[in-house]
């Protein structure tokens, strides 16, 4: 149990990390990286809305096979992540104040991230009980700030550096999370057993 | 605007991952064969037809304020209906996609196209923009997959073409094993890997900013032409001299 705890934790981070190798959360991850604060912020938000929504959706799922209406996940589980981004952008608003102001536009953007939807997507498809289900959401997030955050260091250094005209902003950072996705390949041998 | 000036737009001055970015995350993550690409390409397009018909002729009974929250219910349904209707018809498909069909739902082409779009335009043009987006990000899928393929395994059409004795056969099953370009450990096969999707995507949109900037130079040069001919006025010129 506790091993197995422990590889679905390590391959969020690392071996399956969800930016690297899944593609899940690529918007945020490319639109909200020019700072390091604030992709850390994103980073902290996304953790606890996947973590949040990775448990209340295991519900809404159990729920849904009671009732025989487990076609209807996909609309349920959007619902149910609106709704949870919603509370806690009013959450935010009213207790810390300060982070929400950094997070702006981005913190009700995080209801089309697709590593929240992909992750409880995941959790089902994967066949996890309640606890893996959690542990997938939160690790799956902090698999998430990890990239974020390597990727706005890196980005920092990038205006000093000199490459092809054609490949002012968008093309030079995907070619960076490119190379990032190189490095995280080497975790992909990895095994715990 | 017309019929002419949206497909213009859908394909390549508003290409929906070229230029407008959107919808990155599915460009990258499935595009290793022409089947996936093809798949992917024409679920999205009836998606976004659908949905932008759908938003089109409910306008005007969405109130503003839980606008977005309508979008994504109905963008849910409709991607429901097509994710059943993959699994019972081509289930080679749904597995091969996976888990990337139902998240058509966050993908941003649909909720930009219906925000940007659809919430103030009447549903005959909003049908049209959402075959030609659709067909814009189509074409950018099949792009990169042949490139991924062809460079990184070195196959072409995997699923869709197959050569049966000596005669081409295109199936759309999954089964065809594709045609054969040169041997497969010749393959770059990073480029089937994460870093190949992102490195294809990033050639795809330099090389895209790299036409616009010509074409935007060429326009000037021409402009700065034309200005040249045009003779000064007599007395402008005195004074000048």
């Amino acid at each position: 149990m506790g091993m197995n705890i422990l590889t679905i934790a390590l391959g969020a981070i690392l071996m399956n990390n969800f930016i690297f190798s899944q593609f899940l959360g690529c918007c945020p991850f490319l639109g909200c990286s020019t700072k390091v604060d604030t992709a850390v912020g994103m980073g902290i938000a996304v953790t606890f809305v996947m973590g949040l929504a990775s448990a209340i959706c295991y519900a809404v799922n159990l729920l849904l096979v009671a009732l025989g209406l487990d076609y209807m996940s996909t609309l349920a589980f959007i619902l149910v992540i609106a709704v949870l981004v919603q509370f806690v952008e009013m959450f935010l608003k009213k207790s810390i104040p300060s982070l929400y102001t950094a997070l702006g536009i981005y913190l009700p953007l995080i209801t089309t991230n697709c590593a929240v939807l992909g992750v409880v997507l995941l959790n089902v498809q994967n066949d996890y009980n309640f606890i893996e289900s959690v542990v997938y959401g939160v690790t799956g997030g902090l698999g998430f700030m990890l990239a974020i955050v390597l990727f706005a260091t890196v980005r920092d250094r990038l205006q000093f550096a000199d490459y092809p005209e054609s490949f002012e902003g968008f093309p030079i950072a995907l070619t960076t999370a490119g190379l990032l996705a190189l490095a995280f390949m080497g975790f992909s041998g990895m095994s715990i057993v | 605007m017309s019929i002419k000036q949206q497909f213009k737009e859908g394909l390549i001055t508003n290409n929906p991952v070229l230029v407008q970015r959107i919808g990155m995350c599915s460009t990258m993550a499935i595009t290793t064969t022409l089947f996936n690409g093809i798949g992917m390409g024409l679920s999205v397009l009836i998606i976004l037809t659908c949905c932008n018909v759908a938003i089109s002729a409910l306008r005007k009974a969405i109130p503003n304020d839980i606008r977005l929250a309508i979008f994504v219910v109905v963008i849910a349904g409709f991607v429901t209906i097509v994710d059943l209707l993959l699994q019972a018809f081509i289930p080679a498909l749904s597995a091969s996609l996976g888990v990337f069909i139902p998240l058509i739902v966050v993908n941003c082409i649909i909720i930009g196209r219906a925000e940007a779009f659809c919430q103030h335009e009447p549903v005959i043009p909003s049908f049209w923009d959402g075959i030609f987006q659709g067909f814009g990000y189509t074409v950018v899928l099949v792009a990169m997959c042949l490139i991924r393929e062809l460079l990184g395994s070195g196959t072409f059409g995997t699923g869709v073409f197959e050569i049966v004795n000596g005669a081409l056969s295109v199936s759309f099953d999954g089964s065809a094993a594709g045609i054969r370009i040169f041997p497969e450990n010749f393959g770059a096969t990073i480029l089937i890997m994460p870093f190949g999707g992102f490195l294809t995507l990033a050639c795809l949109l330099a090389l895209m900013q790299y036409a616009l900037r010509k074409s935007a130079e060429k326009k000037e040069r021409a402009a700065r032409a034309a200005k040249v001919e045009i003779p000064a006025p007599a007395g402008v010129k005195e004074a000048a001299e």
